[in-house]
This record gives structure tokens, sequence and C-alpha cells, in this order.
């Protein structure tokens, strides 16, 4: 019987010719990545272990993206353990405030994950990745840590359920609401230690930025891993980039998969995920008219150059909200320039929105936009857990930029053509 | 390894963000972090919960990020063993990994109550509810798994090895 994308890669990685779901395997790991909040545990997990050297000094990316730039005393600390570490070991793909960007915009841009990679990454959303054709999975700071002294990993082999997508988007429709749409499909466990394999005719008018934003919500089903297999426009986008030779995987005709579903995305619209957990998802249309203090876009979810874009399209020529704070967050340094350089920032300001540099910041409640007691905001991010972004009695509810873009003038949820 | 504690109750879908919220996560001292445990769904859990005490939960436990301070938390609180009806995966490894001992019992979770008394024989592969009289079966822990609980977790077990 055949295999699907997940079961080849991690067959490659472990130096069989298959491998079936259960099977508890040894595999190689080509990309090992963490963060300033996950990177000091690490750290510490691997000087225990007492190896003098990492595995391979060029498989290590290292981004303090989370509490940076520094935003108190600990925070700093947090770094400078991560920047010493660094130092010590050589570390190639540690980036500095100034090159840093959210990690899994950044390690994509930079070439760094290629098609074929096995990435192991101590932050969840290190399913990202799997847009490029590439099996990436989230792990705590001890397992990276043992990654970072042995170069290997023990993994279980997930069973696979398969998406197939048909159907054009339709106007304001993005790669967040196909995903956010599963997820309230399925439940925030309707893939809880599966592969989620994404794949049909609808996926030839994503561009890769949608694509990761699709595979960077497949945890937020329980999703081990989320996987694209790459076509052209996975290989226009790593062409040039890529710092090694890519290997490209497929999914045998008879693979065997725990579930099909089909998608007819010409059906969808755009949709909120309302608090306090990401399948409460409804369309934005049944949601409209909540008042909102704050809209967030940014995150490794939607902070990247297509939705800068379409959230400039929205504010072009129109003001935010008089009590509503946008905040808006570039992903990389890359995305910051070209936004800027493509005059976004330019709309932006004009609308009265607040443009940061790179940092996951407020998409965890860190820093740079926490909301008090029963604030309310829009968020093009990936979680709206009790908390998240800030006071226990504050609410998130997740979108597309579009949407958070014209709610933030609307002050209140809305559809974007009751604003464009 | 026997464990016998008292319960402490949650729901479904218990997340990392309640079990230790990201505004504490500037450190990674544990006893600091334990001062924090499910302070979103219970602020005064920390200062409530005794040595040994064990949580019980619903599915889905540990879901969202992959912050190993999770575990951590809950392990210096006093918490000496999760049951829940299911457990989210990186939550899971990193449980293991940290010398958590967690346990997938639907049926136990069921039937406890909070403040009931548990104890949780994880070679005999089974829970009993001492305040009801009750006793579940579990799956046994694999081999390997109960191995990295033995040594106290992943860094201890490999170190062992070497």
């Amino acid at each position: 019987m055949g295999m699907t994308i997940a079961e080849k890669i991690l067959a490659a990685k472990c130096g069989k010719d298959s491998v079936r779901p259960g099977e508890i395997i040894m595999a190689k790991v080509d990309i090992a990545l963490a963060n300033d909040v996950t990177a000091p545990l690490a750290i510490k997990a691997f000087e225990e272990i007492g190896k003098e050297s990492v595995f391979d000094r060029e498989r290590i990316a290292l981004v303090p993206d989370h509490f940076t730039p520094n935003k108190d005393i600990k925070a700093a600390q947090q770094c400078k353990i991560m920047r010493e570490f660094a130092k010590k070991h050589g570390i190639v793909h540690y980036f500095e405030i100034g090159k840093m960007g959210v990690e899994h915009a950044l390690l994509p841009e930079q070439g760094i994950v290629v098609p074929g990679d096995l990435v192991i990454g101590a932050d969840s959303h290190t399913c990202t990745y799997g847009a490029l054709g590439a099996f990436a999975t989230g792990v705590g700071s001890t397992d990276l840590g043992a990654v970072m002294a042995t170069g290997q990993i023990w993994l279980k082999v997930p069973s696979s359920i398969k998406f197939v997508l048909k159907g054009k988007k339709g106007r304001f429709v993005t790669g967040k609401d196909i995903i956010l749409h599963i997820i309230g499909m399925i439940g925030v466990d309707g893939a809880r230690y599966k592969a989620m394999e994404f794949a049909g005719e609808t996926l030839k008018e994503l561009c890769m930025d949608e694509r990761f934003t699709i595979c960077n919500m497949a945890i937020e089903a329980g999703g081990k891993a989320g996987i694209i297999p790459a076509d052209d426009i996975t290989k226009a986008y790593v062409e040039g980039r890529a710092k090694r030779e890519p290997a490209y995987f497929y999914s045998d005709e008879d693979a065997s998969y725990e579930d099909t579903y089909e998608i007819n995305v010409s059906e969808l619209e755009p949709v909120v995920a309302l608090p306090h957990l990401p399948e409460n998802v409804k369309p934005v249309r049944e949601v409209k008219g909540v008042k909102i203090d704050q809209a967030f876009i940014g995150s490794c979810t939607n902070g990247r150059i297509t939705d800068l874009r379409q959230a400039a399209e929205v504010l072009k020529g129109r003001k935010v909200h008089p009590d509503v704070r946008l905040i808006i967050i570039p992903a990389t340094q890359q995305i910051y320039r070209q936004a800027m350089e493509e005059g976004l920032f330019e709309i932006f300001l004009e609308a009265g929105a607040a443009i940061s540099t790179p940092t996951c910041g407020p998409c965890l409640g860190g820093h740079m936009g926490v909301l008090a007691e029963g604030e309310r905001a829009v968020a093009t991010t990936n979680r709206n857990f009790v908390g998240r972004m800030g006071h226990p009695r504050s609410e998130v509810f997740l979108s597309n930029p579009y949407v958070a873009a014209a709610s933030a003038v609307a002050g209140e949820i809305v559809h974007p053509e009751e604003v464009l | 390894m026997k464990i016998k504690g008292r319960v402490w109750k949650f729901g479904d879908h218990i997340d990392t963000d309640v079990i230790i919220p990201a505004r504490y996560l500037n450190t990674s001292d544990p006893y600091e972090l334990a001062k924090h445990c499910m302070e979103d769904a219970d602020p005064e859990f920390a200062s409530k919960v005794k040595e040994g005490d064990i949580i019980v939960a619903g599915e889905n436990f540990g879901c969202g990020s992959s912050r190993e301070h999770a575990p951590i938390a809950i392990k210096y609180a006093g918490i000496s063993c999760v049951v829940a009806k299911s457990f989210a995966r990186i939550f899971f490894r990193n449980a293991f990994n940290t010398g958590l001992p967690i346990v997938e019992c639907p049926e136990a979770v069921e039937k406890t109550d909070e403040g009931d008394e548990l104890l949780v024989d994880l070679e005999a592969g089974k829970i009993v509810n001492l305040t009801k009289g009750l006793e579940f079966e579990i799956e046994p822990i694999p081999d390997f798994m109960m191995e990295l609980l033995k040594a106290g977790g992943l860094i201890p077990y490999i170190k062992s090895k070497v």
C-alpha cells in the first residue's frame, strides 16, 4: 500500500523504505529551532546532557522574537542566555534584533527551511513550514535540547487526514478563513496527533503566504503537522532563497487516510473565531456589531506581505475608529521594508495605525498591545484562549486581515464590504 | 510507581495559556512558574494545592502552545499526576520528558469528583477512587515512556545511557 507525504518524509529521515502510522521511529532532524521563551530551558537541557558541541551549528535556528525587543529585565536575561549560547556554539542562524523576524515567517523567507525537511521546533506553530512540503512539528524545550545535542528525535508516525479544497474563493475570503472553517468543522482536537494534508484545485490560487497561514493553524486542530505538497508556486518561492537542496515528496494515490474531507471554498465567507476557542467559528455577518477596543494585524499567522496588502486595501483613505487602537506588526524586517517601499506604511499611518518592529508581542499578551479587563480585540493571530492577549477577562476574536482592518475602521466587527 | 492524592477537577480543552499564562514566561524558574499554575482558571489554585494532589480533567488537556513551562508549573505546584480523558500531543511529550506522570482514562474522569482521593498505580495499570470505592483499568504505559518517568525525564534518561 502507498504512503502519504508525511509517511514518506519520516521514512526518509529514519532511513527506512516505509513507515506506518503508530510506528515509533528515531529520525534525523534537518532544522531545529527555538525562541527566547523556549531556548533558555532547551539550553539548560542541552547543558545537562553534557555534550561539548551542538550536533550541527548550521542546522539550529535561534530567534529571539517573543518578548523582544526585550520587554523587561527578566526577558532581557532570557535573551542573554540565548545570545551567549549562540555565540559560544557559533550558531549560524541566530537573528539579532534588527535582523530578527517572527520565526515562522523568517525561516522560510531566509531559505533556511526547504521542501522535504524534517523541522523540529520548540514552538507549537512550527507546523507552519508544512506549507513548503516539509514535515514540521512543535515540541517542548527538553526535546529540543536533546535534538541540539544528538540531531535526532523519537517520533510516533502520525496517521493523516486529507482536506480536499475545491472551488474558487470569493472576495475577502483568505487562507485564514479556510483553516478557521476547518477547525470549526473538526474541533480543536479534531486532528489530535495527526497530520493534516491539504490537496485540491483551490491550492492553485493560494499564494505561499496564504498556505503558510493554513499550515500554521494545524496545531489549533490538535494536528502534529499541516502539509501542502510542493507545486510550481512552492518551487517559485523556494528558488533563489533555498540554502540547501530541496527534496520533493508526494503522497501515493493509494495512500491511506484516516478521513477525507471535501471543502467547497466557493461557499465560504469571511469568518471569525469567537472567544475562547479557535473552533468557535462563525461567519462575520452573524457576529457583526460587536464593539472592539483593539485590532491587531500581524503574527506568524498573518504578518506577511499579502496580509499587510489586504489590510492596506481596506485602510486606504480611511481612518481608524476613535475608540480603537490598531496595531500593525510586519513579521520580518524584509516584510517591513517591502511594506514601506510599496507605500503601505503611508496608508497605515494616515489611517492612524501604530506600526511596530517585528515581534510576537501582542499575540500572546507579552507586550506591544496587552488587553485590559473587559477589553475586546479582533486579531489576525491564532489563539483566543482565556487571557491569551492580556487580562483573563479580556476577549479575542480571530479573523483575516480584511476583517481586522475593516473592524478597526468601523469600531465593531464588520464584514469588509460594509467599509469598502 | 504508585501515586495517591486528592483531586482537583477541570473541564475540556484546558490550554497551556490557562496552565501558565504567557505573561509569566519571561522566566524559566520552576518555583516562580508554579506560583501562577492554573491562575486564569482558578486564581487561588497554587495556594490551595497540597503536595501530592492530582489534577483530573476532560479532553485535550494541555492544548495550545509548546511551552514546557506548563508541565513544569504543574509539577512544581505539587501536583503528582494528571488524569485526563485525552492529552494534546506536545503536552503529552513534555510531561514525560519533564517527569510528570500523566494518564488517559475517560471513565475515571467521568466518575471522579473534586476532593475525591485517587490512587494511581502505573505498573499495575489501574486507578482506584478510594473515596467512592471504584476501580478503573488504564492502558499500561509503554516501557520506553515508563523508563523516562523512572529516570525523572528525558535528560536524566539520556545521561544514564551515555
